[in-house]
């Protein structure tokens, strides 16, 4: 991945970075080919479920795992790329879910003001809350160059600052934002709610345009760059202050993304996010930890996978298959089912 | 959690901060049953992540484990009591050797996401598994209302309040025996544990901690130690279970949500790392401040008040790992859990 000159930067790092160039190449373990295997893998699940329970139940369930994985997807984009790029392991993540959802429900039902200010009004907050604790925090800590265990217990902290000043000021009774959940939509002998419709279409809107700019705009290369090796990138000159702040900015409006889309197709309380933070775990863990793309596609396949598996167990179990899910990857492939062995 | 969303006595009147709660023995005892309970569960806390380098975040698992093997040995198989506390121990460090086998070999970061998700998928076996554990119903007693799983506790509690009144304490506490029993376990596991740490193998786990390759260079098994730390601090997680389930009479799903494993964090960096004794302290001081602000009469609502304390939990994590990380008494040198 690493595409830096080794020239320049060799003058910068010297002995570390010829280890680290060394440790850079593909290590390539089991199988050669990951993606390949993976996707067999699944068509194979797929394939065997079409042929127990029809076309149209994998679907009808498919479609409504698309709605819950494009939640994820949103959620685990951030959630990786902060931790690539900062090593940080954000416990707090999906309680900035719930601080979107709860922006656009401050824009939408109290100010009245239609659904798509209340997202944009979530995302630009959310995304300036990201900014604000890494000004007072983060930043700060790095510098310092606090541990693992401190980094870890400081997230674990401002979940609870963030999820319960929430619950402070709104209780936590149950509220939903302003939108028709009754509404169907019905195709191809298929129904889905329109809201859930929504959440799919705005969800893979965004997912590609996310996935657009990550691969084609500078400021993806250099997140990218970053999350692969930061010593590399910033030994090619790149502002590695400027591409940590875009990532709070990046991870924080599209955490806020999910949490309305997340609130809208159920409802919103203060432990909404805090719910959602561990499917969004394995999504993370399922596309490779600090691996954008693979958050992407682990996210959907996560939302997929829940939602098959309710054709076979019974559905009150589905949020323990999101568990399931994670503790199997970490311990057959860490790296993720797309992800080369690395450092795990 | 029932008991942190529990209703203040008093009702909230607008700014009549009264101190009076603080001299009563009612509000002592409950603090020193939930301390001494916090401290069992940070006391595994500290043996895991103090002592061996490993980061466990899922102790409410074990204190799952641990509550509810006891309540159904006790309830539904009709085992004694005095015999459902041991196997239920023993249950619980199957469970966490079972845990810890396969994702113990993982990063720590790693680790710590393994072990929420496996206390979490406990907490949903609990929940879904309405034959066995009573779902969202709680479990206390089986559904003739014969058999209740504190039946022998209640007598043993009885003979405890007996002395105490022969003792010359007239109308005694009626939680106090359970504080007095929750502090004795708790001073035994600090001795033992206090001990254990100068042996061999307590060094063993510290060089683990310091550096794992060169503990293995050494030849140690690091591997073997690490599960053995989890085992152990899966046993005091099920003792703070049995106590919780004691304490509030009822085996209930909500009681062990990772919060439960976060409040005894924020107990153990209070306290500081690294040292067995600062946990109880820590573990008295966090409760003390967590239970001391439902009895102030702050002109909010319950349910913001219930807020409040966890704010409060937070802040204490923030501020601490910000500005001392080794906690009040731990020791900056111990504190090595870097990269």
């Amino acid at each position: 991945m690493p595409t830096v000159e080794a020239g320049t930067a060799r003058d910068a790092l010297r002995e570390p970075l010829v280890e680290r160039l060394r440790r850079a190449e593909p290590v390539r373990l089991a199988s050669s080919y990951p993606e390949r295997t993976a996707v067999l893998v699944i068509a194979l699940f797929v394939a065997i479920l079409v042929a127990r329970y029809g076309v149209h139940d994998v679907a009808q369930t498919g479609l409504n795992g698309l709605s819950e994985g494009s939640v994820y997807a949103l959620g685990a984009v951030g959630l990786t790329l902060v931790y690539g790029i900062l090593k940080l392991v954000n416990f707090a993540h999906g309680d900035f879910l719930t601080f979107g959802a709860f922006m656009a429900y401050l824009a939408n039902v109290t100010w009245g003001g239609p659904l798509v200010v209340g997202i944009l009004f979530a995302m630009v907050m959310t995304a300036l809350l990201g900014v604000l604790f890494e000004r007072i925090m983060w930043g700060p800590m790095r510098e310092r160059g606090a541990g693992l265990l401190q980094l870890l217990l400081m997230s674990i902290g401002l979940a609870f600052l963030i999820r319960y000043s929430i619950q402070y000021a709104w209780g936590t009774e149950v509220r939903s934002l302003d939108v028709n959940s009754f509404a169907t939509v019905q195709f191809l002998g298929l129904r889905i709610g329109r809201t859930e419709l929504t959440v799919i279409i705005v969800g893979f809107v965004v997912l590609v345009a996310v996935g657009l700019m990550l691969r084609y705009s500078l400021l993806g290369k250099q997140m990218r760059a970053l999350s692969d090796n930061l010593e590399l990138a910033e030994a090619a000159g790149i502002d590695t202050s400027r591409v940590v702040l875009y990532t709070w900015l990046f991870a924080g409006a599209l955490a806020g993304l999910a949490g309305v889309l997340a609130g809208a197709v159920t409802d919103l309380e203060p432990e909404l996010g805090f719910g959602l933070l561990l499917p969004i775990f394995a999504a993370v863990i399922l596309g490779g930890i600090g691996d954008a793309f693979g958050a992407l596609a682990g996210g959907i396949l996560l939302g997929l996978v829940i939602e098959w598996s309710t054709l076979f167990i019974d559905f009150r179990w589905k949020t323990a298959v999101g568990f399931v899910v994670l503790i199997l990857v970490l311990i057959v492939r860490p790296q993720g089912i797309f992800g080369r062995a690395r450092t795990i | 959690m029932s008991v942190l969303l529990a209703i203040p006595a008093h009702p909230a009147i607008p700014f009549a901060l009264s101190l009076d709660f603080f001299t009563a023995i009612s509000f002592w005892t409950g603090v020193g049953i939930l301390a001494g309970t916090y401290t069992l569960l940070a006391l595994g806390l500290q043996l895991n992540v103090g002592f061996t380098g490993i980061v466990n975040f899922g102790a409410a698992g074990f204190m799952a484990v641990g509550a509810y093997a006891m309540a159904i040995l006790v309830v539904t198989v009709g085992l004694s009591f005095w015999l459902a506390m041991p196997l239920a121990v023993l249950i619980t460090m199957a469970f966490g050797l079972l845990i810890g086998l396969p994702s113990l070999r993982l990063r720590a970061d790693y680790f710590a996401i393994a072990t929420i998700a496996a206390a979490e998928i406990v907490r949903y076996t609990a929940q879904n598994a309405r034959g066995l554990t009573g779902g969202n119903q709680g479990f206390f007693c089986n559904t003739a209302q014969t058999v209740c799983f504190d039946d022998t506790w209640r007598s043993v509690s009885d003979t405890i309040e007996g002395w105490l009144k022969s003792a010359g304490w007239s109308n005694p506490e009626a939680l106090f025996p359970l504080l007095l029993v929750v502090w004795l376990c708790v001073g035994l596991a600090v001795v033992a544990l206090h001990f254990a740490q100068r042996t061999p193998w307590g060094r063993v786990l510290r060089a683990i901690r310091e550096d794992e390759d060169a503990a293995r260079a050494l030849g140690k098994n690091t591997l073997a130690y690490k599960l053995q730390s989890l085992a152990l601090s899966a046993a005091l997680g099920a003792l703070a279970g049995f106590f919780l389930a004691l304490d509030l009479a009822t085996v209930h799903p909500v009681d062990f949500q990772p919060l439960v494993c976060f409040i005894g964090y924020a107990v153990l960096v209070l306290g500081g790392l690294a040292n067995y004794w600062s946990v109880a302290f820590g573990s008295i001081i966090m409760w003390t401040i967590l239970e001391g602000t439902r009895f102030l009469n702050l002109p909010i609502t319950d349910e913001q008040n219930a807020a409040l304390r966890f704010i409060i939990v937070g802040l204490t994590l923030i501020l601490l790992m910000a500005f001392r990380p080794q906690g009040v008494f731990g020791k900056k040198e111990e504190m090595v859990l870097g990269e």
